[in-house]
C-alpha cells in the first residue's frame, strides 16, 4: 500500500509521541508522581498507529490496561491524557479513571479496561450500533495474548460472527500475560488460529513491522467495513518494559529486554526502512523527535501543576439522574 | 380500565415503547425462538412468553436471538447502549448473573463515572427473580441484593401489572443502566391497567396499605403476602402499614422514615437471603434515622441463610409468607396492642 509523505511523517510523529509519552511516563513514575497502575505499551507502537491509521469518524475502538498508544494513535489530547494519568480535575475522565480506565467518548473510543478482554463484548454492541444507523464504521478492540484466553473474548468472537456485525478483533501478542508466557498459555500456540473456528478470516502480521501492519490492517478493515461481518487480526510485538511499572521482570530471558530494544524497536525499523529507501530524510525525522520531546516536557509540567479534583468531584457522574 | 396480567403489560410496554423509539433494541436467549430454522419465526416469544410476537413486527434486526452466552450480549448491550441504541436485554433467570456479572458491575455500572461523566450506559436488563416454582437453587433465586449494592444501576421491582408498565416504560426512557425484576410467579396475577403509556418514576415508594400500629415494608411478591397478612390481622384490630419501595436504588428513604415515625414498629419482609441484605439495608437506615421512633426492636421476615432446596415441602418452609409475617407483626407489637 502506497503511503504519502504527509502519511509518513505522521505516522512516524504519531509513533514517537506514543514512545515518548511511555517513557516520560516510566521515568515519573518512578519519581513517584503518578499514583496506581501504570501499564506501558513502548514497543507496541506500530501496531497502534498501523491499525488506527485506517480508522475514522463512524468507527470505535476499545483498548486494554496497556492502552495510552490507541489512544494517542486515535487523536486523543495528550495533555488530557497525561493529566488524566496525574489524576487531575481536568484530565481526559476529570482524574476518575486514571491510565487504566482511560476513555475518549468524544472520538468513539471506548476505554481503557481493567477487566481483560472486556472490549471484546463491548465492541460487538458498538458494531451493532453500526449495523442498525446503517453505518459504514468498524469496532476494532484491542486485546492482548493474555486477554485472548478470556471466555468473554470468545463470546464476543462468536456473537459478532451469529449476528454478522464488523468487529476487527486486534489480538496484540506480546509474549506475555503479565508473568506468563503466551507459549504456556495459548493452547492454540497462535490467536491467530481461532478464527477459523468462529467462523471468520484471520490474519498474523509482525508488530514491528509498520508497513506490514498497515498494509494488513489496512485490507483487513476494509473487508470488514465492506461485508460487516468479523475479522480476527493477531500482531505479533514486544513490550519494552514490564507487566507494570515497578515490574522487576524476573520472567525475562537473559539480555530480553536488550535484544527487543536492539533489534525488534519498530520506530528504528521505520526510520531505518524510510530513510534507506530515501523516503524521508533523518532530518525530518529528527525535527519530529525534537518537537515531541519539547511536547512532553510541556504535558509532564503542566500534568504536574494541574490541580486534583475536590470534594465536590467524588459523587458527581454516577448516574445521569438519581 | 382493563385487566391484564403482569406478562400482558410488560409485553404491551415492549411493543408500545419500540415503536415510540427505534434506537430500541431487545436481545436474549430465544425471546424470539426457532433462529436457525427455516420458516419460523417467533417460536417462543421468549422462555416465559414476555417477548411474544415482537419479532414479528420489529423483525430480527431489533429483535435479537442470542447464543446462550450472556457474558457476549450483555456486555453487548453495554456497548450499544454506549454509543447510541438503547438495548433491552433478557437474562432469562437472575441466578445467571454468574457468567455475566462482570459486564454489568464492572463496565455498565462504571462508564459513566470511569469516563468523567463523558458517556452513560441506558440500558435495561430484564430479568426473572423468586422461588416456588419447585425448579431448585439455581433458577429460583431472588438476587436483587447483589446489584442494589453497585453503585450507578438502578434496581426496580414491580409487585403488580399496573407497576410492571409504568416502571418499565420509566426504565426504557432511563438513562441509566436498570436492573428491572420480574417476579415468575407473578406473570400471572392481573389489575387495572391502562393501554396508553405512563411512567412510574424511581424512588418513590407506593404506600400499599395505610396504617397506624405497624410499617411493613416488601417488594415484589412479599408485598401480596403483607396484604394478605394485613388483612388477617385487621380483624384482630392491628392496624398495619405497607410500603412497596418499588426500587431499592434508588430507595425512597424519606416514606420509610415518616411511616416509622408514625407507626413506632417495623416490620421489614425480603425473599432474598438475609446477609448484606435489602433488609438489613432498610434496618440499617431505620436504626440510625428514626431509633428514636421504634417503640421494639425491627423484625425481619426472610428467607434462610441457606441455597434454595428443591423439595415442595422444604421450599415452602424456605419463603417468606403471610403467617410468617402475621407472626413478626405480632412479635414487634408484643401485647402493645
Amino acid at each position: 500500500m502506497q503511503q504519502s509523505r504527509e502519511e509518513l511523517l505522521k505516522a512516524y510523529r504519531t509513533m514517537r509521541t506514543i514512545r515518548e509519552f511511555e517513557e516520560r511516563l516510566h521515568v515519573q513514575f518512578a519519581a513517584g508522581d503518578i499514583p496506581g497502575f501504570v501499564h506501558l505499551s513502548a514497543g507496541q507502537e506500530a501496531s497502534a498507529v498501523g491499525v488506527i491509521s485506517h480508522l475514522g469518524e463512524d468507527d470505535y475502538i476499545a483498548t486494554t490496561h496497556r492502552g495510552h498508544g490507541h489512544c494517542i494513535a486515535f487523536g486523543s489530547d495528550t495533555q488530557a491524557m497525561m493529566n488524566e494519568i496525574y489524576g487531575r480535575r481536568d484530565g481526559l475522565c476529570k482524574g476518575k479513571g486514571g491510565s487504566i480506565h482511560i476513555a475518549d467518548m468524544a472520538r468513539g473510543m471506548l476505554g481503557a479496561n481493567g477487566i481483560v478482554g472486556g472490549g471484546g463484548p463491548l465492541c460487538v454492541g458498538a458494531a451493532l450500533t453500526i449495523k442498525t444507523q446503517g453505518k459504514r464504521g468498524v469496532a476494532v478492540p484491542f486485546i492482548g495474548d493474555g486477554a485472548s484466553n478470556q471466555g468473554h473474548v470468545f463470546e464476543a468472537m462468536n456473537l459478532a460472527s451469529v449476528w454478522q456485525v464488523p468487529v476487527l478483533f486486534v489480538f496484540e501478542n506480546n509474549g506475555y500475560a503479565e508473568a506468563t508466557g503466551a507459549d504456556y498459555s495459548v493452547a492454540s500456540g497462535d490467536i491467530v488460529k481461532r478464527a477459523e473456528a468462529f467462523g471468520m478470516p484471520g490474519e498474523q502480521v509482525d508488530g514491528r513491522d509498520y508497513f506490514a501492519v498497515h498494509d494488513v490492517a489496512g485490507a483487513m478493515i476494509e473487508r470488514v467495513r465492506d461485508s460487516g461481518k468479523p475479522a480476527l487480526l493477531e500482531i505479533k510485538l514486544d513490550r519494552f518494559y514490564g507487566h507494570y511499572e515497578g515490574d522487576a521482570q524476573t520472567y525475562r530471558g537473559e539480555g530480553e529486554q536488550e535484544r527487543i530494544r536492539d533489534t525488534a524497536d519498530c520506530l528504528k525499523i521505520f526510520a531505518d526502512k524510510v530513510t534507506s529507501a530515501a523516503l524521508l530524510g533523518p532530518e525530518q525525522l529528527e525535527g519530529i523527535d525534537a518537537e515531541v520531546s519539547e511536547l512532553m516536557d510541556t504535558c509532564v509540567a503542566k500534568a504536574k501543576a494541574a490541580p486534583p479534583p475536590t470534594q465536590s468531584d467524588l459523587m458527581t457522574d454516577i448516574y445521569v439522574s438519581y | 380500565m382493563p385487566i391484564k396480567t403482569v406478562r400482558e403489560a410488560i409485553n404491551e410496554t415492549l411493543f408500545q415503547e419500540m415503536r415510540r423509539d427505534e434506537r430500541i433494541v431487545i436481545m436474549g436467549e430465544d425471546i424470539a425462538g426457532g433462529a436457525g430454522t427455516a420458516g419460523v419465526e417467533d417460536a417462543w416469544g421468549g422462555p416465559l412468553g414476555v417477548t411474544a410476537g415482537l419479532v414479528g413486527e420489529f423483525g430480527r434486526g431489533r429483535v435479537l436471538d442470542t447464543p446462550i452466552s450472556e457474558a457476549g450480549f450483555i456486555g453487548a448491550a453495554a456497548g450499544a447502549a454506549l454509543t447510541g441504541l438503547r438495548p433491552i436485554a433478557e437474562l432469562m433467570f437472575v441466578d445467571f448473573l454468574g457468567v455475566c456479572f462482570d459486564m454489568i458491575y464492572n463496565q455498565a455500572a462504571k462508564f459513566r463515572y470511569m469516563f468523567g461523566g463523558a458517556g452513560s450506559a441506558p440500558m435495561v436488563i430484564r430479568t426473572t427473580i423468586g422461588a416456588g416454582m419447585r425448579t431448585g437453587a439455581q433458577h429460583s433465586q431472588s438476587l436483587y441484593s447483589i446489584f442494589t449494592h453497585v453503585p450507578g444501576l438502578k434496581c426496580v421491582m414491580p409487585s403488580s401489572a399496573y407497576e410492571a408498565k409504568g416502571l418499565l416504560t420509566q426504565a426504557i426512557r432511563d438513562d441509566d443502566p436498570v436492573i428491572f425484576f420480574e417476579h415468575k410467579l407473578l406473570y400471572d396475577t392481573a389489575d387495572d391497567v391502562p393501554n396508553e403509556s405512563y411512567t412510574i418514576p424511581f424512588g418513590e415508594a407506593n404506600f400499599v396499605r395505610e396504617g397506624t400500629d405497624v410499617t411493613i415494608v416488601a417488594l415484589s411478591r412479599m408485598v401480596h403476602f403483607a396484604k394478605e397478612a394485613a388483612e388477617s390481622l385487621a380483624k384482630e384490630g392491628i392496624d398495619c402499614e405497607i410500603i412497596d419501595p418499588r426500587t431499592t436504588s434508588p430507595l425512597d428513604a424519606d416514606s420509610i422514615i415518616e411511616s416509622v415515625e408514625n407507626t413506632g414498629h417495623l416490620v421489614i419482609v425480603d425473599e432474598d437471603t438475609p446477609r448484606c441484605s435489602f433488609e438489613t439495608d432498610i434496618a440499617a437506615l431505620v436504626a440510625d434515622e428514626a431509633f428514636g421512633a421504634l417503640k421494639a426492636p425491627i423484625k425481619r421476615v426472610n428467607a434462610p441463610h441457606s441455597p434454595i432446596p428443591f423439595a415442595p415441602e422444604l421450599e415452602d418452609l424456605y419463603i417468606p409468607d403471610a403467617s410468617k409475617i402475621e407472626a413478626a407483626v405480632r412479635s414487634t407489637l408484643d401485647g402493645s396492642k
